[in-house]
């Protein structure tokens, strides 16, 4: 199966500092790989890569069948993405927070946003609540539903547990496992929460100083073609 | 394009709704202005019925800045502007939409100045029509020029002081050509068919910043990446 994320000796620069310095990596459909490494290694960098929103200097790097050297733009719509911060409005309610990064995604309007809201157990008492009223896991609970909603074969996920309560990390893990295992979703994630993380990914890769440190596999899947892997719809929840 | 518009400018406009920064802190600051300007001017009704449009446009810049800043500090916190980007929306609807919902705002707001200069200055207003026009061509150029510069200056460290250095002198035009037009509409000017004329001025320049900010806006939404 072509891999959904297919780097070579990838590059990224911010400013002047290379933050990825040659990354050859592979992840495929179905496949959890947990990204870790001290802070400043390039973790969050490679997520942002992948989802095209740092440019991929030098190298190669094709992500779902999209030549990211080439242009990364078209990328963007078909990865879910969550980073640091929530990307929410603090004024605007949950629900219409939901409603208008749902419709800016192109989602269908059948999607509710109950139903977005419900994959992350999200109470139906708090969609008329401002985000701004909402606790740091409440938050993360609605970045990690609206990215789970997206309907992407990709999920890339920055500190996904960050915030989260026992019940909010149980309910998120159950969610990439089922994402994986039933509907063949590629998941990358980078935490500093190993233990908890390593019992969710199926393998690690460490990076250091912008480059893979350690992997347990070696990285050795052919190109994929460029185009070859179709962006699905699958909605969680 | 214009349904991706569209959703922006309602989730703007949503936003100045629940937290009501035009009306409850924008508004009065205007008022406040507009009493200052008074006592500075010496409580003078003659003198200041004939600076009243230079007053009224002096004080929509200032206030305009302020909701600028506002419109900016929406997507620059909190990631906004990486879901925008990574939505998928054209940027050049995020560009129209955004400066639709500011033309909407500063319209409430040119409004309750109106009434401002009615009561403090005892303006009265001659050429309703060329007031309309006039107030609305100013305010689209106002709007694309602050959308364009908000997003140019958004994800830099100063953009405080930067959005005002680069955005009054891109406005001048505005101002001159509102500024003639309002005295023929108020009658400062004794040739009011003279603000016409001026129109055209208001007319070129908000063509010409929607163009521009139509074009610029997905490579400066890229570029002023803080990543």
């Amino acid at each position: 199966m072509a891999p959904v994320v297919w780097l070579r000796s990838a590059v990224s620069v911010l400013g002047r500092f290379p933050a990825l310095a040659g990354v050859t990596l592979d992840a495929s459909p179905g496949e959890i790989v947990l990204v870790q490494g001290p802070n400043g290694a390039g973790k969050s960098t490679l997520l942002r890569a992948c989802a095209g929103l740092v440019p991929v200097v030098r190298g190669e790097a094709i992500v779902l069948g999209i030549d990211l050297v080439a242009d990364r733009l078209p990328v963007r719509r078909e990865v879910a993405y969550v980073g640091h911060a929530s990307g929410l409005y603090d004024e605007m309610t949950v629900a219409d927070n939901v409603t208008f990064w749902s419709r800016a995604a192109g989602l269908s309007r059948d999607i509710s946003a109950a139903s977005v809201m419900a994959s992350m157990a999200i109470a139906a008492r708090l969609a008329d609540v401002p985000v701004g009223k909402l606790s740091a896991g409440q938050k993360r609970r609605v970045s990690l539903a609206l990215a789970m909603s997206r309907g992407s074969m990709l999920w890339l996920l920055d500190e996904p547990h960050a915030g989260l309560d026992a019940d909010g990390r149980d309910l998120f893990d159950a969610a990439v496992r089922h994402a994986a295992r039933e509907l063949g979703v590629c998941v990358m994630l980078a935490s500093h929460e190993l233990e908890r993380a390593e019992s969710l990914a199926d393998r690690t890769i460490t990076l250091v100083g912008g480059t893979v440190h350690a992997a347990p596999a070696a990285e050795n899947a052919p190109a994929p073609q460029v185009g070859a892997v179709e962006p699905q719809v699958t909605h969680v929840g | 394009m214009w349904g991706d518009a569209a959703l922006v400018a309602a989730k703007d406009l949503r936003l100045e709704l629940r937290s009501r920064v035009v009306t409850n802190q924008i508004a009065p600051v205007a008022v406040v202005v507009l009493m200052l300007f008074g006592f500075g001017l010496d409580a003078d009704v003659g003198v200041l019925q004939k600076v009243t449009p230079g007053l009224y446009w002096v004080t929509v810049l200032l206030m305009a800045l302020l909701a600028i800043g506002r419109s900016v500090d929406a997507e620059a916190t909190a990631g906004a502007r990486d879901m925008l980007r990574l939505s998928g929306l054209d940027p050049a609807a995020i560009f129209l939409g955004k400066a639709a919902a500011l033309v909407a705002q500063l319209l409430v707001l040119e409004a309750m100045l109106l009434m401002g200069v009615s009561l403090f200055f005892h303006a009265t207003i001659k050429g309703y029509v060329l007031v309309f026009v006039a107030g609305l061509l100013g305010t689209v150029g106002l709007a694309s020029i602050g959308t364009l510069y908000g997003a140019l200056t958004g994800g830099t460290d100063s953009k405080q002081t930067l959005l005002p250095l680069l955005f009054l002198p891109a406005v001048a035009p505005v101002l001159l050509g509102a500024v003639r037009a309002f005295e023929g509409a108020f009658g400062t000017n004794p040739h009011p068919d003279d603000g016409w004329p001026w129109v055209r001025l208001l007319g070129v320049v908000a063509i010409v910043y929607t163009a521009v900010g139509t074009l610029a806006y997905g490579p400066l939404l890229e570029g002023s990446d803080p990543a």
